[in-house]
This record gives structure tokens, sequence and C-alpha cells, in this order.
């Protein structure tokens, strides 16, 4: 078990900071395609620690679960884009504001 | 160690810029970066079916997706208006909230010690490329398709329910006809338009 390159603590530190700012993308934008986006940024921040612990430990277990992570990031954003595309159809914006239909 | 400083500094500089793009093409392009020094972070942990993975899936299929919902969206009469961000109220709220989120992971990181156990599962470390090492595609094949296998199997299944879900949500909402009664009607509502037109001038 050789070491890593940098330490543990770097990776960690570097998905803190991505999925900080994917966090920050959701909550502050306005358009739901940079949401989406940011929520992939976030959906690779997760990746970065499972990979780096993965390769820490010597243990694949952690490629096998980013490998599910991609798919079901896939499977997000192919669903959202089709929301997008339905909500834009029927209303003729994007405003994630605007679309306010199940409210009570 | 120095490719994992210029790497994660490409990363967190594109993700800001896919953040803070005004437009979304231009975030579909600083995502690309970003993934590309994802795959690029992934072959320094020596994981290289993961980082060719990253680069087909991710920049090859997710963003061309993302390209392709935007120029479908830009391309009607009325380009899509999304009105101004929340960025001017919400920015200084929100980069405390982020942090002082930031703050307890790196004071999480400095107290804590990371324990590493002792049973390596995987192959052993190698160049890179080379079969049968940890990550390569024999690696990580073997692992996906005897440990895991029911994990993989549910990964059909999820891909299955997306592609119901978008096809529900995003398809075609006439009854299906068959092509052929389909295409005699069409025909029929050709010919009448003429003959109320009063013939082909």
């Amino acid at each position: 078990m050789s070491a890593l390159p940098v330490s543990l603590a770097s990776y960690i530190g570097l998905s803190a900071v991505m999925f900080f700012v994917g966090v920050a993308g959701v909550v502050l934008r306005r358009n739901p395609l940079v949401m989406l986006m940011s929520i992939e940024l976030m959906f690779n921040a997760a990746n970065i620690v499972f990979v780096a612990f993965a390769r820490a430990w010597m243990h694949n277990a952690g490629h096998i679960f980013a490998f599910l992570v991609i798919t079901v990031a896939a499977a997000e954003a192919a669903i959202g884009l089709a929301i997008v595309v339905a909500v834009f159809r029927s209303a003729k914006n994007v405003d994630v504001d605007e679309v306010a239909l199940l409210k009570g | 160690m120095i490719a994992f400083w210029v790497i994660s500094i490409v990363m967190v500089a594109s993700a800001v810029a896919t953040v803070t793009a005004k437009k979304p093409v231009y975030s579909v392009v600083a995502l690309l970066l970003n993934f590309a020094a994802l795959a690029a972070l992934y072959i320094t942990l020596s994981a290289e079916f993961l980082a060719v993975m990253q680069i087909i899936v991710y920049s090859g299929a997710i963003l061309m997706l993302f390209l392709f919902v935007i120029a479908l969206l830009s391309s009607g009469v009325s380009s899509f208006n999304v009105g101004p961000d929340r960025m001017p109220k919400a920015a200084i709220p929100a980069a405390l909230v982020i942090a002082i989120a930031l703050g307890f992971v790196v004071y999480g990181l400095s107290n804590a010690s990371i324990a590493t156990p002792a049973a390596p599962s995987g192959s052993a470390l190698g160049p890179v490329g080379s079969a049968d090492v940890f990550g390569s595609v024999s690696d990580f094949g073997k692992a996906l398709f005897t440990t895991h296998l029911l994990p993989f199997e549910i990964t059909a299944l999820i891909l299955m329910v997306a592609v119901v879900g978008v096809v529900l949500l995003a398809g075609d909402k006439t009854p299906f006809v068959g092509t052929r009664e389909r295409a005699r009607e069409v025909r029929r509502e050709m010919r009448e338009a003429i003959l109320r037109e009063g013939g082909v001038q």
C-alpha cells in the first residue's frame, strides 16, 4: 500500500469546496439548467472522495460506487432536462420562481 | 503533488465559472473543463477506468444533452429569459453559510485522524495503462461482475426508469396511430385542403 500523492485531507477539502460551490449554484441561480449543472458539480464532489478513499485503502469498492453515482447522475440529468423541456413547452419560460402550479 | 494542486485550482476555478456564468452555454464549457480536470485527477489516483468513464459519460453524453436542451430552448421565437438571479439579495448570506460550512470541514479535518484499514481488496498498484493493476478495466470489471453484481443490476433498472420517465415527460403526447393509417389520413387532409382552395393555381 503506497502513499497517496497528497494527504487524504486535501482531497476531502477539494471535494468540500466543489460541493459548496455547487450548493451556491443551486441556491443562488434561477436558471434551471445552471441549477442542474450545479447538481452535477455536487455529484462529482462526492466522486472525488469515493475515488480518493478507494486509492488510499486500495479497495475498489469506491470505484464501483463512483460508477453508480455517475449512472444516477446521468439518469438525473436526463429526467431534469425533460422536466425543463416540458415546463418550457407549457409555460414558455423556464424561471423556476414562476413555475408554481403545485402551490396550494 | 504539483499535479494535484494544478488540477484542484483548475477545478475550483471552473466550478466557480460554471455557477457564475451569464449564459448557460458558457456554464457548459466551464463544466466541460471541470470534468476534464476531474478525469486527470482520477488518473493521478490510478482510477483509469473511471477517468475514461468520466470523459465518455459526462463530457460525451450529459454535457451534450445540456447543449441540446439549451439549443432547443433558445431556438424558439422567444429566447428563454430567466430574469435576474437572486445573487444580489442572497449573495452575502449564502457566502456566510458556505464559509461556516467550510470552516466546519476544515476544523473536522484538522482534528480527525483518518484510519486506514488493513485489508486491501483490489489488485496491486502499477503504472496506469498496464493490465491487472489497481483501477484497470479488468480489476474494475472483476469487482463489478462478482462482488457488486446486485448494484450493477440495479443500475440497469435506474437507467430504464430514467428512459421511461423522459419519454413520459417530454415525449409526443398524440395517441399512437399506425403509420400507414396516419399517412392515408394526412393525404386525405391535403386533398381536401386543395379542393377547398379551388385547386392548385
